[in-house]
């Protein structure tokens, strides 16, 4: 299994932490406390105790056999991380690193969040755990996703609406990092993604890897063996990179991430980061950027809140730039086309932001039968979370009414 | 006249030497952080004037020129909310060496304050290139780890600036060692563990920093921020520091946001002069 990242952090030229001194101290600390967590057996099996009897895993795969019909001569396997208490692969992550802070003899978790998804499943891990837990959400967020704000309210966190600059995710990360430099004593910093300073991404792929290490197996027991393909949306590129880990050393697997491509990449509305961006330095680490000349950032744009951010996790940086994966993009056209198609044939609504990965895979197929018509290709697409929370924007895109079709009984 | 303890001109680059001057003459030296294009791109040089002047021509020896910048991680509201008008009111890099030649042409030593993103998207070496041009002395660097940037110590060694890292309260003796022997010029010392910003009442830990900084390497001076709001704290801090570093009070100045200049600069001219002349007593 490759080695990255170096003891400094780096995945090639990028990761690193790029962070306030005050803060040093604490990532040190956090990297020192995760490999004694690691060496502990403990820990690990008090992760599994929990994955198992409180998230619900192993998650399944579903053959979609329906959805295939429409993806060339390829058949889509789904891992179904929507399953997943709480919804999302998200809760992968928190589950770990409140046991960490926990570890750490920590009482306090802060925690950004875009569409509201982490900020449930931090909530949802603190209140578990008995820790004390703040949410820093854009304020255009909270506006967009009030309903989040409320279930993270009932699960007892206190939620921040941030009001700096493009009020929305990244902002929401900066508010959580300046918190953290004032609270670093009693507060754990629960970076939702493979961003950040290192050692989070490193110590987030790892809490996610499980998606891959379950996911492998199970096409290897279930399935007739590897897929051919393996395809997620990438925003920070967490669930991305806990789909796509393990497969890393199997030479034949072909890695597909698919970015948000909003109202067109040609449009400048996006968060095509690998795609448009440029390299540089953000939220502490070296990745790549949607940013202008003067090296500010330029604000991201998607349908699909988890993916609207202009950074993207250093990792996915490194292996778009060796090319072990490829990273396309997904316009809010085509991933809401798939998030219908997805719900009408398999009877799973999928969240915006896995419906990018939905639409990757769909179009991915079709190209594949074009080149080579005898090709029967096995893609296998990471749905990292359920649509529930997406209907109000569901809602508006297709233009329903609300009303039923038919009123009996008058 | 005393020479201070600080005698290698290598180690105190181009902004140690002023310094080590104001200590020469009894007292540490007041460095005051101001925002480039805040109000306006136009009319910043003007609040950087007023800090160097003074009310009664006593005023910074050293003007920090903050960059605005779109994710700061280390910025207070004060500062933050100025630096996001600047933006929003065009403010580029390439301002920071208009405002780095106006400040040295009024006999101040400028130097830069800036997230490292800003400086990498530049060019490394084509801003230290433009900065030393410029006039200016070095750059103070919050986010750039001090053991992670060769690409800086090449362009800062060609140019001849000088490179100013952070410490904290919570930094190891070992990771204080090492960031001193990276900075040329001088080290910037945080007092508390927080962000930018002014506080009733300057923190002990200041103290205990300085006292620690200089048992790790007594070559350089070291500039005590965050959290200095007037005469009365610049001249506590003062008593220890070699530098007194003041931003978000003189920020705080520009209460009408440019509508009033003429009296957002008084009132800067005069918490400067009352700053220098806190800095002027505190060894007395």
């Amino acid at each position: 299994m490759t080695s990255y990242p170096d003891a400094k952090g780096h995945f090639g030229r990028f990761g690193g932490r790029f962070v306030p001194e005050a803060l040093q101290a604490a990532l040190v600390e956090l990297e020192a406390a995760f490999a004694e967590a690691q060496a502990d057996p403990g820990f690990g099996a008090e992760l599994r105790r929990l994955q198992r009897d409180y998230s619900g895993r192993p998650t399944p795969i579903t053959v979609a056999e329906n959805f295939s019909k429409q993806a060339g001569n390829a058949t889509i396997y789904l891992k179904r991380e929507d399953l997943n208490h709480t919804g999302a692969h998200k809760i992968n992550n928190v589950l770990g690193q409140a046991l960490l802070t926990k570890r750490m003899g920590k009482t306090r978790m802060i925690a950004e969040t875009g569409a509201g998804q982490h900020g449930v499943a931090a909530a949802t891990a603190a209140a578990l755990l008995g820790l004390e837990c703040r949410v820093y959400m854009g304020e255009i967020d909270t506006k967009r996703q009030a309903l989040n704000v409320a279930r993270m309210q009932l699960l007892g966190a206190e939620v921040h609406a941030v009001a700096a600059g493009s009020r929305t995710l990244k902002d929401a990360m900066n508010e959580a990092m300046r918190d953290w430099v004032t609270t670093v004593d009693t507060t754990h910093y629960l970076i939702g993604t493979v961003g950040g300073p290192h050692p989070f991404p490193y110590l987030v792929r790892e809490l996610q890897r499980v998606i891959s290490t379950e996911s492998r197996q199970q096409m290897l027991d279930e399935h007739g063996g590897l897929p051919d393909y393996v395809a997620a949306c990438v925003g920070g590129g967490s669930n991305a990179i806990g789909q796509f880990y393990d497969f890393i050393d199997d030479a034949a697997v072909q890695l597909y991430g698919f970015e948000a491509g909003g109202d067109g990449i040609d449009s400048g509305k996006h968060s095509a980061t690998i795609t448009k961006g440029t390299p540089g330095v953000l939220h502490g680490a070296r990745t790549v950027v949607l940013q202008d000349d003067d090296g500010q950032t330029i604000e991201s744009y998607s349908i699909s809140a988890g993916l609207d951010y202009p950074g993207v996790g250093p990792e996915h940086a490194w292996l778009a730039e060796t090319g072990r994966a490829i990273y396309e993009v997904v316009d809010d056209h085509d991933a809401m086309e798939a998030f219908r198609l997805l719900s009408r044939t398999e009877g799973i609504i999928p969240a915006i932001e896995s419906a990018h990965a939905v639409a990757g895979a769909m179009r991915l197929g079709k190209r594949i039968a074009d080149e080579d018509p005898e090709a029967r290709p096995k893609i296998l697409v990471c749905l990292s979370g359920r649509g529930d929370k997406d209907t109000e924007t569901a809602f508006d895109w297709f233009k329903l009414s609300g009303e039923p079709d038919h009123t009996v009984g008058a | 006249m005393t020479m201070s303890q600080f005698n290698s001109a290598e180690r105190l680059g181009r902004s140690g030497q002023v310094v080590a001057k104001c200590l020469d003459e009894g007292r540490p030296a007041f460095v005051g952080y101001y925002s480039v294009g805040y109000p306006h791109v136009d009319n910043s040089i003007e609040a950087m004037r007023a800090i160097v002047e003074g009310d009664e021509g006593r005023g910074a020896d050293i003007i920090e020129i903050g960059m605005p910048y779109s994710d700061p991680l280390m910025d207070g509201l004060v500062i933050q909310r100025a630096n996001t008008r600047a933006l929003s009111r065009g403010v580029r890099t390439k301002d920071i060496f208009t405002a780095a030649e106006a400040v040295a042409s009024l006999g101040a030593m400028p130097m830069v304050m800036t997230y490292w993103n800003v400086i990498e998207a530049y060019g490394v070496d084509a801003f230290a290139r433009d900065l030393a041009a410029a006039g200016g002395g070095g750059a103070i660097t919050p986010d750039l780890p001090a053991d992670d940037c060769a690409e800086w110590f090449e362009a800062t060694d060609a140019h001849g600036t000088d490179r100013i890292f952070l410490i904290a309260p919570s930094s190891t003796d070992e990771r204080m060692k090492m960031t001193m022997a990276a900075s040329r010029g001088w080290v910037y010392a945080t007092s508390v563990m927080g962000v930018t910003g002014v506080r009733s009442q300057t923190s002990d830990a200041g103290r205990v920093v300085v006292e620690r900084a200089r048992e790790a390497d007594p070559s350089i001076p070291v500039g005590i921020g965050l959290g200095v709001s007037g005469g009365d704290q610049a001249a506590e801090i003062g008593a220890y520091a070699d530098l007194v570093i003041v931003g978000s009070a003189l920020i705080n100045c520009m209460t009408s946001d440019g509508t009033d200049m003429p009296y957002d600069l008084a009132a800067l001219r005069k918490l400067s002069g009352e700053i220098a002349a806190g800095v002027e007593r505190s060894r007395k």
